[in-house]
C-alpha cells in the first residue's frame, strides 16, 4: 500500500471502531430495553470471534507445517499452559513469545 | 497494565518491521486504539487487503466494544464533558477495570446497608447522609474511571512509539516477535473460556476457522468465517439460550 492508501485504511478502521463504540450510546438514546438478539450476541460472539482470530494468526501453519508451523502450534500450546497456570497476561505473552523466538533460533 | 506497555511496544516493533515508522503507529494508536484489531490491521496494511475487508473486520472485531459499552451507558452519560472520551477509550482492559470498580462499589453499598439495618432506629437524617455519601462515592468512582482510561491510552501510545523507535535504532534479532499477537489472542481466549457458561461458541469459532482455512486458503478465509460463525450462532439461538440460561448481561473478561 502507498501512504495515501494506508492512511485511508487507517481512517476507515478508526471510523468503524468508533462507530462500534458509540453505537450502544446512540442506539439506547431513549429506550432502556436492549433487544434480546443483541444481548444474546453480546454473550456469545466475543468468544467465537477470538477463536477465529487465533486461527487467523495461525493461518500459515497448514502450508508450512515442516517450517515454522509446528513451532507456532507448540508456542500457542505453551501460551495456553502458562495462562492456565499463572493467569497473568503479561507472563503468558512474554513467555510464549520468547519460547517461539528461541525455537526459531535454535531448533 | 504492564501487559499494556509490552503489547503496545511489540505493536510498534511489528509496524516498524512492516515498514511503518513510529509516526504511523502513533496515528493508529490515537485514532483506532484497540489492541487486537491494530495487530490485524498491520497484516492488512502489508498485504494490501481491500477496504471492504478492513471495514467489516473492524466492525466484527470491535463488536466486543459495543457490548462493553452497553453495560456502561448510564454511568458514562453522567460524566459530562468526559463522556465522549470514555466512549472512545473503552477497551478490554478498561472494561475489566471499570467492572471491578463497579463491583467494589456495590459491595460497599451492601455492607453499609447491613450496618444501617443493625441500627435501624436512627431515622430520616441518616438517609440524607447516606445519599450524600453515595453521590460523593459516585464522583470518586467516575474520576477513577477517567484516570484509568487516560492512563491506559497514554501508556498505549507511548509503548507504540517506543517500540517503533527501538525497532528503528537497535538492530536486534527479532524474528518471531510477531508471535506476541497470537499469544495476546490466546490469553484473551483462555480468559473468556474460563468465564463462559458454554464453550460451543469458542469451539464453533475454532472449527469453522480451521475448515474454512483449509477450504478457502489463508488469504481470504477470515471474513467468510466471521460471517458463517455469526450466522450459525444466530440459527442455534434457541438451543444456545436454553444451554446458557437466559442471556445474562456481563461476562467480565479478566485481565491481570
Amino acid at each position: 500500500m502507498n501512504n495515501i492508501q494506508a492512511f485511508t485504511a487507517i481512517m476507515l478502521a478508526a471510523a468503524c471502531t468508533l462507530l462500534m463504540r458509540a453505537l450502544p450510546f446512540t442506539l439506547l438514546g431513549k429506550r432502556q430495553e436492549i433487544p434480546e438478539v443483541i444481548r444474546y450476541l453480546g454473550n456469545i460472539l466475543p468468544a467465537a470471534i477470538m477463536a477465529v482470530l487465533i486461527v487467523y494468526c495461525l493461518k500459515s501453519v497448514p502450508m508450512d507445517f515442516g517450517g515454522t508451523g509446528m513451532y507456532q502450534l507448540l508456542a500457542a500450546g505453551v501460551c495456553v499452559l502458562l495462562h492456565v497456570w499463572k493467569k497473568n497476561t503479561l507472563f503468558s505473552i512474554v513467555g510464549s513469545t520468547a519460547f517461539y523466538m528461541i525455537l526459531l533460533q535454535f531448533a | 497494565m504492564g501487559s499494556y506497555l509490552f503489547v503496545s511496544m511489540s505493536y510498534g516493533l511489528l509496524m516498524q518491521e512492516a515498514g511503518y515508522r513510529w509516526g504511523w503507529s502513533l496515528l493508529v494508536s490515537m485514532t483506532v486504539y484497540t489492541g487486537a484489531f491494530q495487530f490485524v490491521l498491520i497484516t492488512f496494511l502489508s498485504s494490501g487487503a481491500s477496504l471492504l475487508t478492513i471495514a467489516l473486520t473492524a466492525l466484527f472485531m470491535n463488536s466486543r466494544q459495543f457490548f462493553y459499552g452497553l453495560s456502561f451507558v448510564e454511568e458514562f452519560r453522567q460524566m459530562g464533558k468526559r463522556y465522549p472520551y470514555m466512549v472512545h477509550t473503552m477497551t478490554d482492559e478498561t472494561y475489566a477495570a471499570n467492572c471491578a470498580l463497579q463491583m467494589q462499589q456495590e459491595q460497599r453499598a451492601k455492607e453499609s446497608d447491613q450496618k444501617m439495618g443493625q441500627n435501624e432506629k436512627k431515622a430520616v437524617p441518616e438517609e440524607d447522609e447516606k445519599n450524600i455519601a453515595k453521590s460523593l462515592e459516585n464522583i470518586r468512582k467516575r474520576d477513577e474511571m477517567f484516570w484509568i482510561a487516560l492512563f491506559s491510552r497514554i501508556s498505549w501510545m507511548l509503548g507504540a512509539v517506543a517500540g517503533g523507535v527501538i525497532g528503528q535504532s537497535i538492530p536486534v534479532e527479532l524474528t518471531g516477535i510477531d508471535f506476541c499477537m497470537t499469544a495476546l489472542f490466546v490469553t484473551i481466549f483462555v480468559d473468556q473460556w474460563r468465564s463462559a457458561k458454554s464453550h460451543i461458541p469458542a469451539l464453533l469459532g475454532l472449527g469453522c476457522g480451521v475448515v474454512l482455512l483449509l477450504l478457502v486458503g489463508p488469504d481470504y478465509f477470515l471474513l467468510p468465517t466471521l460471517i458463517l460463525v455469526s450466522g450459525i450462532l444466530l440459527l442455534i439461538r434457541g438451543t444456545m439460550n436454553s444451554a446458557v440460561g437466559a442471556a445474562s448481561g456481563e461476562e467480565a473478561v479478566e485481565h491481570e
